[in-house]
């Protein structure tokens, strides 16, 4: 019965002549591993079809919908971060067996006639595969994606005449926008995998067609059928490299298990925002890197021409081959290429380890992407986009507005709220000594002579240039409000130093004097008091369980500022005071008392006339509410803190 | 019919002129068939191209106060409105700008777009100067190119700048072509 039906369909359709001849040609010479790569590379394409068809199912191409499904698959979906994983992996995997099957052909001599265009269609797969990955990029729409995407599209520009017009039709626009990633996508899974099925077909059917490539003929091997001998050797392969890329989305997963597991996901896209660590994929590093020696306006010769015609002279080594030496020449050529770009590749990378700016990008990509996850998963992401979501997001924005606003006079635990140590050129004047110029920007000696260590050795002489930290001229502000940094504000060695009033022009004001006075060690009782309800004042969410366990002292801390300890001869505290000559300490360190500070410290309730350098950031248009409503609850340490399980 | 040996003569070029005209007819009916849905789509997928967009005017970026009297440039987000195909936004970050004082009163403008191939450039403090991440192009603080080797074509680019009110910055916010020598805007 089955066997009529077979019978059948093979009548009526010619497959079963079709599959046998496929499946059990012979193979003169039995099966051999090298014969594998056909197979492999079109099982690196099936692969890519199947997983990149399932991601296709959740990603919605547009600007505030494409980061956040690709988010949703990798974070939320089950098995999310796998299929991902696999994609990307698999998308480098290609790439690599197209590398190493052209090195086989070539090294094998299998370009020589019948089997030209055979060659050429496995060397017109690799601008293929290069043009899958590079519109591959963009679409997590990411920033590191974001970024990335604009230097092709910018080399684009350059190609003489028409560079403009093609810039123009990849992006859809003259612009980033909707359009580029909807005609990314329409690349990336229509057109380019169209073509590079097609090639792939193509190359297989011309395999079979010329038949194995030829074996010595000392070789007794006895000739075998392709099923099951070569099939098994094809199938092993395939798995064999299917279980690596598994096992390189995998083990990194199981290594960190407090991470959220695969491929990292940056922050979404924003185009306000530096990125500094935009790169190409690692296979690509050879042509970033051999751009940069091409000056300005010679760009064409280095991302054009030269690989052009490097192209052309390898698509020319099948009649190159028939030369005396031709073939010798062929793997020369091809060896010393590969060399070169494993050669550039390298030094891309060195310099890139030893660049602090991609660094210090590739460091803070890993946070921002970490912070957006938590963000989002917990509470789901706006109609309008998760970029909205970093950018009214204190824990993100607090940092960057105090290192453009704040930093060149306050530092936040000694830096500039990013982390960064702003250092600035000092020369040296007349009479300045080590010491001298240590002690004015609050360091020691030695930590100078560190910094500068050419001179370290000698006495300093007019005129050396050295590197020194930018002085403080305001307070630290880490903490601020909390128990520890008035208690440091209160302390008779702390006041006039680097954290408090040393760079300050109240180095030696009134404060400085009263604490100086005052804050003795016999009064430490009634200080501890008096700090404990000061901070009160703040509301800290560090402080809600301490403020309360303390209510009792906080009572009696509030009486002596009125009372014995005399706070309110300078400063209004609880009621307003007409005659206040010093900052308004009721609510000292809330929200509404530091939104009101920066926005104008010259007022009345604050400093009034005497105040400092502080710019008034809001009558001055400096920094409008929200900004300096970030900044106020960046200092208060008042941000989204996701629920434990999510944290994790 | 064809095997008449006396047919053949006569009726061959009549019969070979019918055939070149059916063959000629059936290219072109199958290519307009084919060729005509396909260069709609085409010209629906050229649309960029001959899209209007409307001339970039000038978006107020911030206040004179906010710019250190000391000559150092200052990264700052544009935020405009923007039509990005069907949605439009309103206030959304569109790139940034470099300002800095020449003088008092005087201002320089620069894109933050590196004109090589389009990074963010980045201010380094010690060596007043520009660096693009990308591919090490260095540029002065006035924006002109360091040195002869960088692989940008040009300066960076200038915007023009206005204060406004006494205190507001604002700068015509463009994108310029990369990659060539002049400095072009993007149509
Ligand atoms: S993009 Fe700036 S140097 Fe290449």
């Amino acid at each position: 019965m089955i066997k009529q039906v077979l019978a059948w369909v093979d009548n009526r359709t010619g497959l079963g002549r079709f599959t046998e001849a496929f499946l059990f040609q012979n193979i003169p010479g039995g099966s051999r591993w090298r014969y594998v790569w056909g197979t492999l590379l079109l099982y690196m394409f099936l692969l890519q079809a199947i997983t990149g068809f399932f991601l296709w199912t959740a990603y919605s191409p547009s600007t505030q919908t494409a980061w956040e499904s690709i988010h949703y698959v990798q974070h939320e979906m089950v098995g999310g971060w796998i299929l991902r994983g696999l994609h990307h992996f698999g998308a480098q995997a290609f790439v690599v067996v197209l590398v190493l099957h052209l090195l086989q052909m070539v090294i094998y001599g299998v370009y020589r006639a019948p089997r030209e265009v055979n060659f050429w269609l496995v060397l017109g797969l690799l601008p293929l595969a290069i043009a899958m990955s590079a519109t591959g990029w963009l679409l997590p729409y990411d920033q590191h994606g974001f970024w990335a995407s604009r230097v092709p599209i910018g080399i684009m520009g350059v190609t003489p005449v028409l560079g403009p017009w093609l810039q123009k039709v990849a992006m859809g626009g003259s612009s980033f926008g909707h359009h580029t990633l909807t005609h990314f996508l329409a690349l990336h899974a229509g057109l380019l995998p169209l073509c590079v099925a097609l090639v792939i077909g193509a190359h297989y059917y011309l395999t079979r067609k010329h038949g194995f490539a030829d074996v010595s003929k000392d070789c007794a091997c006895p000739d075998e059928k392709y099923f099951p001998a070569q099939f098994l050797k094809d199938a092993a392969a395939c798995l064999a490299v299917f279980i690596v890329l598994l096992a390189f989305v995998v083990v990194p997963a199981l290594q960190h298990p407090n991470l959220a597991p695969g491929v990292h996901l940056g922050a979404p896209a924003d185009p306000s925002e530096q990125y500094s660590a935009a790169r190409p994929e690692w296979f690509m590093l050879f042509l970033f890197q051999f751009l940069k020696y091409f000056p300005g306006g010679t760009e064409v010769w280095g991302a054009m021409v030269i690989p052009g015609f490097i192209g052309t002279i390898v698509a020319l080594m099948p009649f190159v081959a028939k030369w005396k030496h031709g073939h010798r020449f062929n793997v020369l050529f091809i060896g010393t290429l590969l060399l070169a770009a494993i050669t550039l590749g390298r030094i891309a990378v060195n310099e890139d380890n030893k660049d602090e700016t991609y660094l210090t990008a590739k460091a803070q990509a890993v946070v921002a992407g970490e912070r957006i996850r938590q963000l989002t998963t917990e509470r789901g992401i706006p109609p309008s986009g998760a970029a909205a979501l970093l950018r009214d997001d204190p824990y993100t924005q607090g940092p960057k507005l105090f290192a453009k606003n704040c930093a060149s006079c306050h530092r936040f635990d000694g830096h500039d709220g990013t982390g960064h140590h702003p250092l600035t050129t000092w020369t040296v004047r007349q009479g300045e000594t080590w010491e001298t110029v240590a002690e004015f920007r609050f360091m020691k000696p030695e930590q100078l002579r560190d910094l500068n260590k050419d001179l370290s050795t000698r006495a300093l002489k007019t005129g050396d240039n050295l590197t020194v930290p930018v002085r403080p001229w305001a307070p630290d502000l880490k903490g601020f409000g909390s128990r520890e940094w008035i208690a440091g504000l209160l302390d008779p060695a702390q006041v006039d130093g680097a954290h408090y009033y040393g760079g300050t022009k109240f180095k030696d004001g009134k404060m400085s004097k009263w604490v100086k006075k005052n804050a003795t060690p016999e009064k430490a009782e009634d200080l501890k008091k008096v700090i404990a309800a000061l901070s009160a004042e703040a509301k800290l969410k560090s402080q809600i369980g301490a403020d309360k366990a303390d209510a009792e002292l906080i009572k009696q801390g509030r009486a002596l500022m009125t009372g014995d300890l005399a706070c309110t001869d300078c400063h209004s505290f609880g009621k307003k005071d007409p005659d206040a000559t010093a900052p308004d300490l009721t609510a000292y360190g809330s929200r509404g008392w530091i939104t009101r500070f920066i926005s104008n410290p010259s007022h009345p309730d604050f400093y009034g006339k005497r105040n400092d350098r502080m710019q008034s950031f809001a009558d001055k248009q400096i920094l409008d509410a929200k900004q300096i409503g970030l900044l106020a609850d960046w200092l208060r340490g008042e941000w989204y803190v996701p629920p434990k399980s999510v944290a994790k | 019919m064809q095997k008449n040996p006396a047919a053949p003569a006569a009726a061959s070029p009549p019969a070979a002129r019918r055939d070149f005209l059916k063959q000629g007819c059936a290219a072109c009916l199958g290519l307009a068939a084919v060729g005509t849905p396909a260069a709609i789509g085409t010209r629906v997928f050229l649309d960029p191209l001959t899209r209007q967009t409307t001339a970039e005017s000038f978006v107020k970026v911030t206040t004179l106060d906010t710019l250190p009297e000391d000559g150092t440039p200052v990264q700052y987000p544009v935020l405009a409105d923007r039509r990005d195909a069907w949605t439009k936004f309103s206030q959304v970050p569109i790139g940034a700008v470099f300002l800095q004082r020449q003088s008092k009163d005087k201002l320089l403008a620069l894109s933050v777009v590196c004109p090589h191939a389009g990074c963010f450039v980045d201010y380094e403090e010690d060596k007043q100067s520009f660096l693009c991440p990308c591919h090490n192009s260095l540029f002065l603080k006035d924006g002109g190119l360091k040195d002869q080797d960088s692989p940008s074509p040009r300066p960076l680019d200038t915007l023009e700048v206005q204060v406004r009110n006494r205190n507001e910055v604002w700068v015509r916010f463009q994108d310029f072509q990369l990659g060539i020598k002049e400095k072009k805007p993007v149509a």
